[in-house]
């Protein structure tokens, strides 16, 4: 059963690991706009692409 | 006149017709921020952007600014933020060619309300995401405690489980339950209970025992149960904000397009001010295509006016010094100067602002069906848990700890899971379903309203018609040289019966010289170096010739015969059978309109409409409107203009077509594209199947309830079972919401 002191917490890191990129991914406000997002796959961005690098 | 005259005319109100645009735009300027970094960042609210072609020329139209470093376009809040390094007045140029880009452009003031909207979805998502960790994380260790007897898991490994799981679940329950715990004890301080109630006092209750539970070595906790609860609901409330969230909000947009800047004449110098500062008596300079205001009185200058935003009428009306006009309206002709006679709050605009205030205030007393059944639901449940509770503590003698564990998972089982997803998944399925039809729905509990309705208001004028005249004279009686000539000649005027000429006519366009508008009469121009004229009757026609109900207009070329062209506001092809499909609903359909009683009698003839009232001030529908609500009627407004603006916010659920204005398009719940009025009849059918899917829903979550509770107070429910039934419930219901995909 020892390994269960091993494999728990790695559990639990690994889903407190998704949490943090979750709360990340909200506050960087990806939430935001699902609308535009879903949209802007259609979108070609090389156009955009040198300027946003630029920033 | 020499022709010099004239054609220096032409270019002088082209060029009135560019300026006031370019003024208004240095107003952004006072908008702009700047950043310590010396960086400047502007929000302006954008039109008309529908798709991925518009995010990309609207932003590519900033971005090939100098200077720019951002610009980006929220596309659900049409805002588009702008960030730009340089002077302050490029401000200018970006709104200038976002203009020429053909989209609309307003200031974006940032509503408190609209802020507040978004912060509190962020939160939900935010308690939506913990809920599902921790949800995943104790089924992994619920998993292994479901599966293995205790003889082979051990005392140690079992009670070490727990701890784990009451480790992972109480922060949870603390940091994801507190859009429920915070609900029901406001609901609670009223002295009312809401479906939160039971919640709460669920999920407490769950996790308490379990701790317990897990403190005295027990068999089962219910860590799991309570999360997943939580993880379920967050799910059905996320839904249901999603739902409602675009709940209208007409009349601060309304009044925001009374916001802006005039041209004052102040002891002879020529000022732009801001709308507000003006005040009665102020001399106000209005350009050929800008909008008036205040409401005033015309002191100098002849013009046509384009009074539909307040009446409905299609066509300009001829106004002469001492008329009146109203804020709102449009100046089509030429530069006229305005006494005003009230400030901007005073305005007849205003006042229909202030009806539709009136009108969202009752709108609020709407109580949704999924409140109607937790007012039902928790005395029912709480009644059930406490009996039980008795009946094994006093009646078969159990000690008070397994009695309270039994009445806690009569809770924890009851919890209104399914229940809470039955209102929402079925109305965010719908809309999208709509959505794929060209009707926009903006908020979930219009459907569960028009689901109700039994009497449809119509409105006329691009309501029940096209909203712009069409040219009805056949083309064979008329002389083809001529109509050639006319619609040469209207190409050069916005006014809509030219512009019905221009689309009736396919043909090529003849070259024209000196071409000249008069205002209120008609244009004329040089043809072959002879008169060529297209007006009104008294203008250029033959007074002597018989009337004709229709709108008219007049070509005559040099000396030939005048000839008459007739237009017409045509029906919506599918217009009667939209209102027979209506009728064989029993619905009661009734015509509104401010237009006059012959006009609306006939069109309402046509349609198959028997109802008619004509002749209606925008106040005079909203009170028929009330008449008929104070006989317990549920109504339905379709309409388009701002007359009808405050019917369709008072209306118990309205619809507007998307050719609508603004306004008219924000205070409706249900907007839609295209110009088939079919779509309101589409709409009523696909509400009533979202409501019986809903009741289904009920349905569906009370049987499972039925079987559930006497396990529960049985005593038969372990944390599998309660897993087992919450989910399963749960997906039960939303799999019966996915049929609104297959209903017909």
């Amino acid at each position: 059963m020892s390994v269960l002191l091993f494999m728990i917490p790695l559990a639990l890191l690994l889903g407190l690991v998704g949490l943090a990129a979750f709360i990340w991914s909200l506050k960087s406000g990806q939430y935001e706009d699902l609308e535009g997002a879903a949209n802007r796959i259609l979108l070609d961005d090389e156009a955009r692409s040198d300027k946003d690098n630029a920033v | 006149m020499g022709n010099t005259a004239l054609s220096e005319n032409l270019v002088d109100r082209h060029a009135i017709g560019i300026t006031p645009a370019n003024d208004d735009d240095s107003g952004y300027e006072s908008l702009v921020k700047t950043s310590p970094q010396q960086e400047h960042h502007l929000d302006v609210l954008i039109h008309g952007a529908h798709c991925a072609a518009c995010i990309q020329s609207i932003e590519g139209a900033v971005m090939r600014q100098p200077g720019v470093l951002q610009a980006r376009l929220n596309f659900s809040a049409r805002r588009l933020s702008i960030t730009w390094q340089g002077p302050t007045d490029l401000a200018r140029n970006f709104v200038r060619s976002l203009r020429e880009a053909g989209y609309g452009i307003q200031p974006y003031t940032p509503s408190t309300e609209r802020a507040a909207l978004a912060k509190e979805e962020r939160f939900l998502l935010l308690c939506l995401g913990v809920a599902g960790f921790a949800m995943g994380n104790i089924m992994l260790l619920s998993f292994a405690l479901w599966t293995t007897s205790q003889e082979t898991m051990g005392l140690a490994t079992r009670d070490f489980f727990h701890w784990i799981s009451a480790l992972i679940a109480l922060p949870t329950i603390l940091f994801s339950g507190r859009p429920f715990f915070r609900s029901a004890v406001q609901a609670l301080s009223y002295g009312r209970t809401n479906m939160d109630v039971p919640i709460s006092v669920g999920v407490v209750l769950a996790c308490g025992m379990s701790l317990f539970e897990t403190l005295n070595h027990g068999e089962h906790a219910y860590f799991d149960s309570a999360v997943m609860l939580l993880f379920f609901l967050l799910v059905g409330r996320t839904l249901d904000f999603r739902a409602r969230q675009n709940a209208r909000s007409a009349a601060t947009d309304l009044l925001s397009t009374l916001t802006g800047f005039a041209t004052i004449i102040d002891n002879g110098h020529i000022r732009r001010v801001a709308i507000q500062s003006i005040t009665p008596g102020t001399r106000i300079r209005v350009a050929a295509g800008e909008k008036f205001p205040v409401d005033g009185r015309i002191s100098d200058g002849h013009t046509d006016i384009d009074t539909s935003l307040i009446t409905g009428e299609s066509l300009p009306r001829a106004h002469k010094p001492g008329d009146l006009v109203y804020a709102g309206t449009i100046n089509m002709g030429a530069p006229v100067q305005v006494t005003a006679l009230q400030t901007a709050e005073n305005t007849l605009l205003a006042d229909i602002v202030r009806l539709m205030e009136k009108a969202g205030q009752s709108q609020a007393l709407y109580v949704r069906l999924a409140d109607r059944a937790a007012q039902l639901y928790t005395p029912v449940v709480h009644t059930l848990a406490a009996l039980a509770f008795v009946f094994w503590w006093s009646v078969m003698g159990m000690a008070w700890q397994p009695a309270l564990m039994i009445a806690s998972t009569v809770l924890i089982i009851t919890c209104p899971c399914a229940l809470a997803l039955a209102v929402p998944v079925a109305q965010v399925l719908a809309i999208g379903e709509m959505m794929k039809k060209g009707l926009l729905v903006k908020t979930g509990d219009a459907l569960e309203r028009l689901a109700q309705i039994d009497t449809v208001l119509m409105d006329k004028t691009g309501t029940l018609t096209l909203g712009k005249p069409q040219m009805i004279t056949p083309s064979e009686s008329i002389e083809p040289k001529l109509l050639q000539l006319g619609a040469s000649l209207a190409s050069h005027s916005t006014h809509p019966l030219s512009r019905a000429l221009c689309e009736f006519y396919q043909g090529p366009l003849l070259p024209l010289e000196d071409v000249c508008e008069s205002s209120g009469q008609g244009l004329s121009a040089n043809y072959d170096g002879k008169l060529l004229q297209l007006g009104s009757r008294a203008w250029c026609g033959d007074s002597n010739a018989p009337a004709h109900s229709a709108l008219e207009i007049w070509i005559r070329f040099s000396d030939q015969t005048p000839c008459a062209l007739h237009f017409e506001d045509m029906l919506r092809p599918d217009a009667a059978s939209t209102i027979a499909a209506l009728k064989k609903k029993k619905l009661r359909v009734v015509l509104l309109t401010g237009d006059r009683r012959s006009t609306a009698e006939a069109m309402a003839a046509c349609a198959g409409l028997q109802e008619v009232h004509a002749d209606m001030t925008p106040a005079q529908k909203y009170h028929f409107l009330e008449n008929l609500r104070a006989q317990g009627r549920k109504i339905l407004m379709v309409g388009d203009g701002l007359n009808d603006a405050p019917v369709l916010a008072a209306a118990d659920v309205s619809i507007a077509p998307g050719t609508a204005l603004d306004v008219a398009q924000n205070a409706a719940d249900i907007v839609f594209m295209g110009t088939h009025l079919q779509s309101v009849d589409q709409a009523h059918t696909t509400a009533c199947i979202t409501q019986k899917l809903v009741k289904e829903n009920f349905a569906l979550s009370i049987i499972y309830n039925i079987l559930a509770i006497p396990l529960a107070i049985a005593g038969y429910v372990t944390p599998l079972l309660a897993a087992l039934a919450m989910s399963g419930s749960s997906l039960l219901v939303i799999a019966n919401s996915f049929r609104i995909r297959w209903i017909r």
